[in-house]
């Protein structure tokens, strides 16, 4: 029966993970979509959403929270770093491209 | 042919002029190909393997089984990548003023398909291959953490590879090159279904990778054996490990830009497209974001594979492992932190240039941090020239050549002057032939024992690494002297006589490669047919140091008969020194064990992925759907399955053990001089 409420239990998380990830998926593309906002507000507003988006996939489907294991902080500092070289460098390449072309 | 609607709704864009009787060559490759497959066929049906290889290979979910096929993969797929390179290098000394005997279309599809085919389908599916047979018993572990992910991996590869292959057949290859860069490969320019077969072959093999990524590091993260701490991890652990961090961050930004692509090509959209707000350079810059990091996805495992044959086969601990492991980790990070010297030339500011160009710059120190602590391990040992070894030896000499070329060009200024000549093309060569194909190779020779129970023939394999050795000396370093002169890369017709004579001198290194991999395969032929004389039942034929050669060779299916408890980095030799690696343990270290059961799943997965990719491909699209539908149903139909294991049971670990155990105790040991003797049973004599 313990098995049972622990299973309902995960149920619910994944659920409500999968509907935070909906409607934060869900509002970018509204934003595009109607023009809701000007570009610089609009572009903003996704990157918030997408960094909101990565924490609720973490605490909901990945569950690292604060009571997480030592590894899970290797991984998670590791990831950030990569992504910082990835996405910063990416940035970095091609506003220095853009702004020799204009 | 016929392009009626119905036609067009069952068959897409295929027509008669998709068969290839384009050029005489491309029939006889197709025809070749096909003949290959007709006689691989026909063969299993005479000797009547069908059930045999359905129920013990392409089912099976055993790491060991599922590695040795990718090494298959990957000899069948370095077959043909030879041989194509061998065509190229052919054209191009025929092509002096002159158009040579292929076509322009032709020799494109030849390069594109040829480093394709080297990086995805040779060098990848070695190198995942020989981390699967070897790594989880190096770790002491019984499998891989998710074993049916595996096999998945495996098969989505086992289909891109298919796509290569069929492309050859049905319709014609992209010939945009291995790294495909739009706006050349849009829709626009390139109209024919080459580069979509390029997108989904790499698109297919990407998945497996990523999966195969994670599935080692789980596997190493969560599995190692009782007392095994991250510091006594084998080193070739260790570089499976740092490879598969780098699959995990690396492989999404190609399958990303990839399927952008895809969006242009088929639905019309303008990622990278010249105007309507594309942008191809972000194209360049997301690949080699992947792109980079690869080069050391297929270099690192080779690292492991040297260190493991240096250290063994001088009978000496690894000399620096701390310096070495630091040394890996190292290179993993900053592998991430130079994918702009692929585009010096693209035209961002020289700040940029420069930035890229020193961090390019100081991986050279790590790597020489490794190639001294090699050096070191050899000195004052009991150094024995055997193939692996020999194979190493050959790649320290050229790699280190390679290593300064490639500070050659990380400095901008001297790649605005060699970017896109026969220099880079040199350098890579001589950095993936030594470095990744002489260490797989390596590997493949060391630790082919363990994996089939008999050693391979010495005297074919070391005729085969010299042969590539000398083969490649030959075939690449005329094309550095050439690439300062200024020759192009992939030039089907050469214009300029003064490079005639290193033409010939690059043909002919061709050719005794390609005599190299006639050994190769002469060397598995001539082993299969005497392996009654080379047999290693007792498990250890070269007086090895871990963990994977405390085992019958092969392996038993649970690899173990107990888990061990680690002492020390050399966990065997350990054992062997303190005599307690062949005792009998007591009956309560036993206890039953549960392994997976054979699954169709993954082979049903790969068999629809290539459907779909197909369908895709020639805008078949019932099929496209059908294949997808069947991948994402073959997962359903999975999870109803209840009885995924079977138990071992301790009584039968204990007997097998036992048997073992008798045969070493009857055995006589033999000392380092007749290693390659028949009388090597694999009981290695302990050094005094």
């Amino acid at each position: 029966m313990e098995n049972h409420a622990e299973y309902r239990k995960e149920l619910r998380k994944y659920a409500t993970g999968l509907g935070w990830a909906l409607l934060l998926t869900a509002i970018p593309f509204a934003v595009v979509a109607w023009h809701l906002l000007s570009p610089v507000w609009a572009l903003t507003l996704i990157f918030i959403l997408g960094l909101t988006q990565v924490v609720a996939h973490f605490k909901y489907f990945l569950h690292i929270g604060r009571s997480s294991h030592r590894d899970d902080l290797n991984l998670l500092l590791f990831s950030t770093l990569i992504v910082l070289l990835m996405v910063g460098g990416t940035l970095v390449v091609l506003f220095n491209l853009h702004s020799r072309m204009v | 042919m016929n392009a009626s609607p119905l036609w067009h709704f069952f068959f897409g864009e295929l027509n008669y002029n998709s068969l290839p009787f384009y050029s005489p060559i491309a029939t006889i490759g197709a025809g070749a190909e096909v003949f290959g497959a007709l006689a691989a066929i026909a063969l299993i049906t005479y000797l009547g393997k069908w059930r045999y290889i359905w129920k013990e290979w392409l089912t099976s979910l055993d790491h060991k089984k599922i590695g040795i096929m990718y090494v298959m993969l990957a000899l069948v797929m370095l077959s043909r990548g030879v041989i194509e390179g061998i065509m190229m290098r052919t054209q191009q000394a025929m092509a002096i003023n002159n158009p040579g005997y292929l076509p322009p279309e032709h020799f494109g599809q030849l390069f594109s398909t040829h480093g394709t085919i080297m990086i995805f389908f040779m060098a990848m599916p070695f190198l995942t291959g020989l981390i699967n047979v070897v790594m989880p018993q190096q770790i002491g572990a019984r499998d891989v953490r998710f074993p049916l992910l595996n096999a998945i991996s495996l098969w989505m590869t086992v289909a891109g590879a298919g796509m290569i292959l069929i492309s050859l057949v049905i319709g014609k290859f992209s010939t945009g090159g291995w790294s495909g860069y739009p706006p050349y490969t849009e829709l626009h320019t390139m109209p024919s279904v080459g580069p979509d077969y390029w997108i989904w072959a790499l698109t297919l093999s990407s998945i497996g990778t990523t999966l195969t990524g994670l599935n080692f590091a789980v596997t190493i993260y969560k599995e190692r054996a009782p007392g095994m701490s991250f510091f006594k991890l084998p080193l070739f652990t260790w570089t499976s490990l740092c490879t598969s961090i780098l699959m995990i961050f690396a492989m999404p930004p190609l399958t990303v830009c990839t399927l952008m692509l895809a969006l242009d090509r088929y639905a019309d959209f303008h990622f990278f497209t010249n105007g309507m707000g594309g942008d191809m350079m972000n194209y360049a810059n997301l690949f080699w974001l992947f792109g980079h990091p690869e080069v050391y996805i297929l270099i690192l495992p080779s690292f492991g594979v040297f260190s493991e044959v240096f250290a063994t086969f001088s009978s000496k601990r690894l000399y620096g492992y701390k310096s070495l492991v630091i040394a890996t980790m190292v290179i993993a990070v900053l592998s991430f932190t130079v994918w702009l010297h692929h585009f010096f030339t693209m035209g961002q500011s020289a700040g940029v240039n420069a930035f890229f160009g020193i961090a390019t710059m100081l991986i050279g120190i790590p790597t020489g941090v490794k190639i001294y602590d090699w050096m070191l391990t050899m000195y004052r040992g009991r150094v024995r020239l055997t193939t692996p070894m020999l194979y190493s030896v050959l790649f320290m000499v050229l790699f280190v050549i390679g290593g300064l070329t490639g500070i050659i060009l990380a400095t901008p200024p001297v790649d605005f002057q060699l970017h896109n000549t026969t220099f880079l093309v040199a350098h890579f060569h001589n950095m993936l032939i030594p470095g990744t194909l002489f260490g797989m190779l390596a590997g493949y020779n060391f630790w082919f024992p363990k994996a089939f129970g008999f050693r391979l023939n010495e005297a074919l394999g070391k005729l085969s690494a010299w042969c590539f050795g000398i083969g490649f000396v030959l075939a690449f370093f005329p094309l550095y002297f050439t690439g300062i002169q200024g020759m192009p890369r992939r030039a089907q017709e050469i214009y300029n006589p003064a490079f005639a004579p290193y033409m010939y001198v690059a043909e002919v290194g061709a050719v005794i490669l390609g005599l190299g991999l006639f050994a190769l395969i002469a060397q598995l032929l001539v082993s299969l047919w005497q392996h009654k004389r080379t047999r290693v039942p007792l498990g250890d034929p070269w007086d090895a140091r871990s963990l994977e050669w405390w085992s019958p060779c092969p392996a038993p299916e649970m690899n173990f008969y107990t888990v061990p408890k680690v002492h020390d980095r050399d966990q065997f030799m350990w054992m062997k020194e303190h005599g307690s690696a062949y005792v009998l343990p007591d009956k309560d270290a036993y206890e039953d064990i549960q392994m997976p059961n054979n699954s169709a799943t993954a082979v049903v997965m790969g068999a629809a992925g290539f459907v779909g990719a197909f369908g895709l491909v020639w805008h078949i699209w019932w099929m496209a759907i059908l294949g997808l539908v069947v991948v994402w149903g073959a997962v359903i139909a999975r999870s109803f399955i209840t009885h995924t294991h079977h138990t071992i049971s301790a009584d039968q670990l204990r007997d097998q053990h036992k048997a073992w155990l008798d045969k070493v105790a009857a055995a006589q040991p033999v000392s380092r001089d007749h290693e390659t003797d028949p009388t090597n049973q694999g009981l290695a004599e302990v050094a005094p």
